[in-house]
């Protein structure tokens, strides 16, 4: 049973880190292209959109983040044999959940929302603090997720 | 059909291009220029032309028409969703073929320089009724066209079915399209074409029937009421077009022709206009195309004013607004 509580936990650590991270990398690969758009026509603007670019990687960090103390919460870094009951495992594998599909989703859609504030700063470079507003909005719900998958794994009695 | 995202690092580009479009603005100032010549420097600096180019209009014009398909070549999108933007000019090389080849004439200047169906090739396709080298949609009308001409010499008549072709062509792409920014054009379009024929057919007093073979049915109004209403004069045409949702096509038709042709082209811009806010489709590719052939077409004509001393006024009543 112990052996199948593990197998749980650790896949909340891999949900975390698969599903949010995969986001990022939609959402920085959207906004990426945008960004090369604007670089073709105007090099000029490469620091302004590669901002505006890496908006939707955070996603990832945070389901890294969420990953790490998952992983040490079941004992698997540093060493240490932590026995994990399958209700353990299932309750880690649900706090990871928000911040893997929440990861998931806002991230591909912050890379949406950046490349439609690209498409400011190609007008009006003038607008980029505005611009970076819009993205930033849709990170809201993201630091959400985290919060309630940290505060969730934090808490789980091992 | 690429999805919407795949236009990301396109749509990017062309708002940067965007911003290089000339504005109203600019226009205004061409306008108050004191001769082509002026103009033509005007639009250098603004980046028209190539270096080395001198200042022969028409050659500018053109090295900037290329310079459109060009850039649409760089992003690699599709090209088939331009389709419908050329189909006006390969229906003309249609007629001008058709009737070069019927009445053993040669207009070199008549045809449009078109890649694929240019001069030579039209002329190849009617003379050797290969009309199976012809877009599908194009098929059907050359030998009904090509007959009509032959037997009856009525370059009208001939005009008249190869135009309805058409616009029953853009109509049928527009409603094929996914793209909503080709479904307005194609109705705008038709439209728009529909009452310029109306007009033209009621000023020198056409038939019910000539109207009804001419004018190709459209969503925006019924044909059928346009025709009746075409027929019965000028005036009754004028009631008809505030009932069917086109008062300012009235207000121009009372200003004077010019300002007519002008609501013309203008309608189509903003047809297109709201693609300025669209992130991620092909709309964005489509409209900068149409905006930069409107602007070729503004510059054109205040060139061709300031060629031959036309006063300020008559100029601006020709200018087309502009998409940014």
């Amino acid at each position: 049973m112990s052996e199948l509580g593990m197998f749980f936990g650790l896949l909340g650590a891999a949900v975390a880190v698969l599903f949010a991270g995969a986001g990022s990398a939609l959402g920085v690969g959207i906004a990426g292209r945008a960004a090369a758009g604007v670089v073709t026509e105007d090099p000029n603007k490469f620091a302004q959109v590669l901002i505006l670019q890496l908006l939707p990687g955070t996603q990832g960090i945070y389901g890294l983040l969420v990953g790490f103390i998952t992983l040490s919460k079941i004992g698997l870094l540093g060493g240490g044999n932590v026995a994990i009951s399958l209700p353990t495992g299932l309750m880690i594998l649900a706090a990871c959940l928000p911040i893997g599909i929440v990861g998931l989703i806002s991230g591909k859609s912050q890379g949406q929302c950046s490349a439609a504030s690209i498409g400011i700063v190609a007008k009006r470079p003038d607008q980029f603090g505005k611009a970076m507003l819009f993205p930033a909005m849709v990170e809201t719900y993201a630091i959400l997720a985290l919060l309630i998958s940290i505060l969730a794994v934090s808490n789980i009695p091992v | 059909m690429a999805s919407d995202w795949e236009y990301t690092y396109a749509v990017a580009r062309i708002r940067v291009l965007e911003t290089k479009l000339l504005t109203d603005a600019d226009v205004n100032t061409m306008v108050g220029a004191k001769d082509a010549k002026t103009v033509i420097t005007y639009l250098k600096d603004k980046g028209w032309g190539d270096v080395g180019v001198g200042d022969d209009p028409e050659e500018i014009l053109s090295i900037e028409e290329k310079k459109i398909w060009d850039t649409m070549h760089e992003m690699h999108v599709d090209f088939s969703v331009f389709d419908v933007l050329s189909f006006p000019d390969i229906y003309h090389n249609l007629k001008a073929a058709i009737k070069d080849v019927c009445l053993s004439g040669d207009h070199i200047g008549a045809y449009i320089s078109h890649d694929k169906y240019g001069r030579d090739e039209m002329l190849r396709i009617v003379r050797d009724k290969d009309y199976s080298a012809l877009p599908e949609h194009m098929r059907a009308v050359v030998p009904e066209a090509y007959d009509a001409m032959l037997h009856t010499r009525d370059g009208q008549l001939c005009d008249i079915m190869v135009d309805r072709a058409c616009l029953d062509a853009i109509e049928a792409a527009g409603q094929k399209s996914d793209a909503k920014v080709i479904r307005d054009y194609a109705e705008s379009c038709v439209a728009v074409t529909n009452i310029k024929i109306a007009v033209r057919a009621a000023k020198t007093g056409k038939s019910l029937d000539f109207l009804q073979k001419a004018l190709s049915p459209c969503k925006s109004f019924d044909v059928r009421q346009m025709a009746q209403a075409a027929n019965a004069g000028i005036d009754s045409l004028m009631e008809f077009l505030p009932q069917a949702g086109f008062a300012e096509a009235q207000e121009a038709l009372k200003d004077s022709p010019s300002a007519f042709e002008r609501w013309c082209d203008n309608a189509q811009i903003r047809a297109v206009k709201p693609m300025k806010y669209e992130v991620c489709s092909v709309g964005p590719l489509v409209a900068y195309v149409i905006a930069r052939q409107n602007e070729i077409k503004t510059a054109r004509i205040i060139i061709t004013c300031k060629e031959n001393n036309l006063p300020e006024d008559a100029i601006r009543e020709r200018t087309r607004e502009m998409y940014v």
